[in-house]
């Protein structure tokens, strides 16, 4: 499944070159990250891109798709190779807000369109913001809001934070804060890539924590996770949905279990377009698809729509037709706020197994129409 | 409502200390496996062998394999024995034999591609995806020790195997044919070549046996962690910091250097957040404190460098 889905884009990659675009035509640049150990956010993004593209057969869409190594040099290098000899009208694709922050503005100012799929780095909310930048998945800060908001309700006050120590990290933090009432039992900086929190988790035994917040994405949350459940604490843990994705909750194990996480979306949110959404995926690609996977599907989707309703060479016209979001979301009502951001619902989930395979399920609202603080920053 | 400022209260008590040094030496012992080949590899052979790393993965790997397919940690282990000391006999027979005579520079070329195989190899066969590794149930859960601290049993258990495989090791070289070997390999490789020793056959039971010891270590620790490619890069950073800090091809420099290298990473981060809290706010302390928690144990390579430029218990260069 998984050569099959990468000899596809292979040969998406290869018919895009040199092909010009046309009446009616949008070209897509996809950069995300295929290989390494960030490869799994990237893949599951391309995999829900190309599948709503497939569903749609709309022949219009043309896709090239090329992997940055998760280095923003590459990923710069590629979107220059884009725009320039590929002349595509969209890009899209990056995972790392520190690669975004180095292809979106330049990409932004040649007068392309970036339809971001994961990354939404604050810079680029507020006065960073541009008429042609659309963030489909959320704000960095608000999974973190949400798990605020969730402590908030779960009646916490006193958290133990804990975060790597680079700009995501210290937003979550900052995120969490925002909302979040109650005291601090502790607050922490881990380093960035860090595999062992054995020092962590005996500051928190240390400490009077009835709670714990962290944000610790892909391998770091599995280590951590693991070594938390193997300490013999019991606080309750909360986090954003970034170290409870498909991909790595398998890698996890029963250390999960319980374990409540916030998420704009989940499998089990019930409208039609999820429940088309995750059959689909199942059947392309043999998996159950990440939160990623969903926003590369919605991406395409919103793109899509756009297309339906405006030639993307009438710049003016096909901005209005992105801004109005018309299309069927996998999370339900989606719209976007003056920022180009999401106004969305924010879930809390509980992490739980489905006979052999660990996955989530929504046990209720953290943030209603949640938009982000940045809005008020933003001049178009 | 801002959160309020964290109480006045001490977080390093004498136990949360104790602790600490705990995880150092843990950490150190699990740098040791890794360094410990490293080290051979290069005083032996005189190679910069980046792809250490790499069969530090590979054992992960064939451990989380064999603990799905079979359910024991103990077979898994020896997988990760057995897996990684193939690709190190591999690697060496095919590529790293051919790269002695060459200076440095193409040492580190040649096994900075092998990194690049390893991983997309290890991806194409296991998948993007982390895979999962847990520690067996008999070994899972705290431990009480004297003066009422809980500790992890798996933790308690890693210290002790890399201590006595530290023991082993000494054993090996100082009282073995194949440790006389060893040494006399390090002093004078043409001289115990013409005396009739198979050279060649010796650099590939050297390298194998560095390539163990790195699986066992990537095993070990996968189960605590995550296993996943590229796991191996950051702690093969690391066993260098500890070769260059010990001194390069001594055990008992790479045993000291890992455990000096543990401990002030381990004690740094926790107690210098502390220190800048008693004049910062309490984000401002834990970010900067962080920062330079993580240079800590490149100050003291710098420090050992000016002070003892061939390392601790390195040979006079």
């Amino acid at each position: 499944m998984r050569m099959k889905s990468l000899i596809a884009a292979a040969c998406m990659a290869v018919a895009g070159v040199g092909a010009a675009s046309a009446e009616g035509k949008v070209k897509v640049g996809m950069i995300t990250t295929l290989s390494g150990g960030g490869a799994g956010l990237g893949i599951d993004v391309r995999d829900g891109f190309l599948l709503a593209a497939k569903m749609a057969g709309n022949d219009d869409l043309e896709i090239v798709v090329e992997d940055d190594q998760r280095k923003p040099d590459i990923a710069v290098q590629l979107a220059d190779k884009m725009i320039q000899s590929e002349k595509v009208d969209v890009l899209t694709g990056i995972i790392w807000s520190n690669l975004a922050m180095a292809v979106v503005p330049a990409a932004t100012a040649q007068g392309k369109f970036y339809l971001s799929p994961n990354a939404g780095p604050s810079a680029l909310a507020g006065k960073g913001c541009h008429a042609n930048y659309y963030n489909v998945a959320w704000q960095n800060d608000n999974l973190h809001e949400a798990a605020g908001g969730y402590a908030n309700s779960a009646g916490f006050e006193n958290s133990f934070i804990l975060a790597p120590n680079y700009p995501a990290g210290q937003d979550a933090l900052t995120g969490y804060k925002r909302i979040y009432d109650g005291a601090l039992a502790g607050e922490v900086f881990t380093k960035l890539g860090q595999k062992d929190y054995a020092s962590e988790i005996a500051q928190i035994r240390a400490s009077d924590a009835d709670s714990i917040f962290f944000f610790l994405p892909g391998g770091m949350g599995i280590s951590f996770l693991k070594q938390y459940a193997d300490s013999g604490l019991d606080i309750p843990v909360v986090g954003p949905a970034f170290s409870f994705d498909q991909g790595i909750l398998q890698a996890v194990g029963d250390a999960a279990l319980g374990v409540k996480n916030t998420s704009q979306w989940n499998k089990d949110i019930d409208n039609p377009a999820n429940k088309a959404f995750v059959e689909a995926f199942q059947a392309e690609y043999g998996r159950l698809p990440s939160l990623y996977a969903s926003q590369g599907f919605d991406t395409a989707n919103l793109l899509l729509s756009a297309m339906d309703k405006a030639d993307i060479g009438d710049a003016e016209a096909f901005r209005a037709a992105l801004r109005e979001a018309d299309f069927d979301s996998t999370r339900g009502d989606f719209e976007f706020a003056a920022n180009n951001h999401p106004v969305q619902d924010i879930y809390v989930r509980e992490v739980i197994k489905e006979g052999d395979v660990y996955t989530n399920k929504i046990i209720g609202v953290a943030l209603e129409d949640h938009s982000n603080v940045y809005v008020d920053e933003c001049e178009m | 409502m801002p959160p309020a400022r964290i109480p006045g209260r001490r977080f390093v008590t004498i136990i949360l200390f104790i602790e600490q040094v705990l995880n150092g030496i843990q950490f150190g012992v699990m740098l040791f496996l890794m360094a410990a080949g490293l080290t051979l590899v290069f005083g032996v052979m005189g190679l910069i062998n980046l792809a250490h790393g790499s069969l530090y993965m590979v054992g992960a790997f064939a451990a989380a394999a064999v603990a799905t397919a079979t359910g024991s940690f103990l077979l898994a282990i020896a997988a990760a024995l057995a897996a990684a000391a193939a690709a190190g006999a591999i690697v060496e027979i095919v590529v790293i034999r051919r790269l002695y005579a060459r200076d440095h520079l193409d040492q580190v070329l040649a096994t900075f591609a092998l990194i690049l195989i390893f991983s997309e190899g290890v991806r194409w066969i296991f998948g993007s995806f982390p895979l999962y590794l847990d520690i067996p149930a008999y070994l899972s859960g705290p431990v009480s020790l004297p003066g009422g601290i809980e500790y992890p049993r798996y933790r308690l258990a890693l210290i002790g195997v890399g201590l006595s495989i530290a023991a082993g090791l000494f054993w090996l070289i100082s009282r073995t044919r194949l440790g006389v070997r060893i040494r006399a390999g390090e002093s004078d490789r043409e001289m115990i070549a013409a005396l009739g020793v198979d050279i060649s056959r010796l650099y590939t039971v050297v390298f194998a046996l560095g390539a163990a010891l790195a699986g066992l270590a990537g095993a070990l620790v996968g189960a605590i962690q995550s296993v996943q490619v590229g796991m191996g890069e950051p702690v093969l950073i690391l066993a260098f910091v500890v070769i260059v800090i010990g001194g390069i091809g001594s055990i008992k420099g790479a045993l000291i250097g890992s455990i000096l290298v543990g401990l002030t990473d381990t004690l740094g981060g926790v107690l210098l957040p502390e220190v800048f809290r008693l004049f910062m706010d309490n984000s401002a302390a834990s970010s900067t404190g962080a920062a330079l928690a993580s240079m800590l144990i490149y100050i003291l390579m710098a420090v050992v460098l000016v002070w003892r430029p061939q390392g601790l218990f390195g040979g006079t260069a």
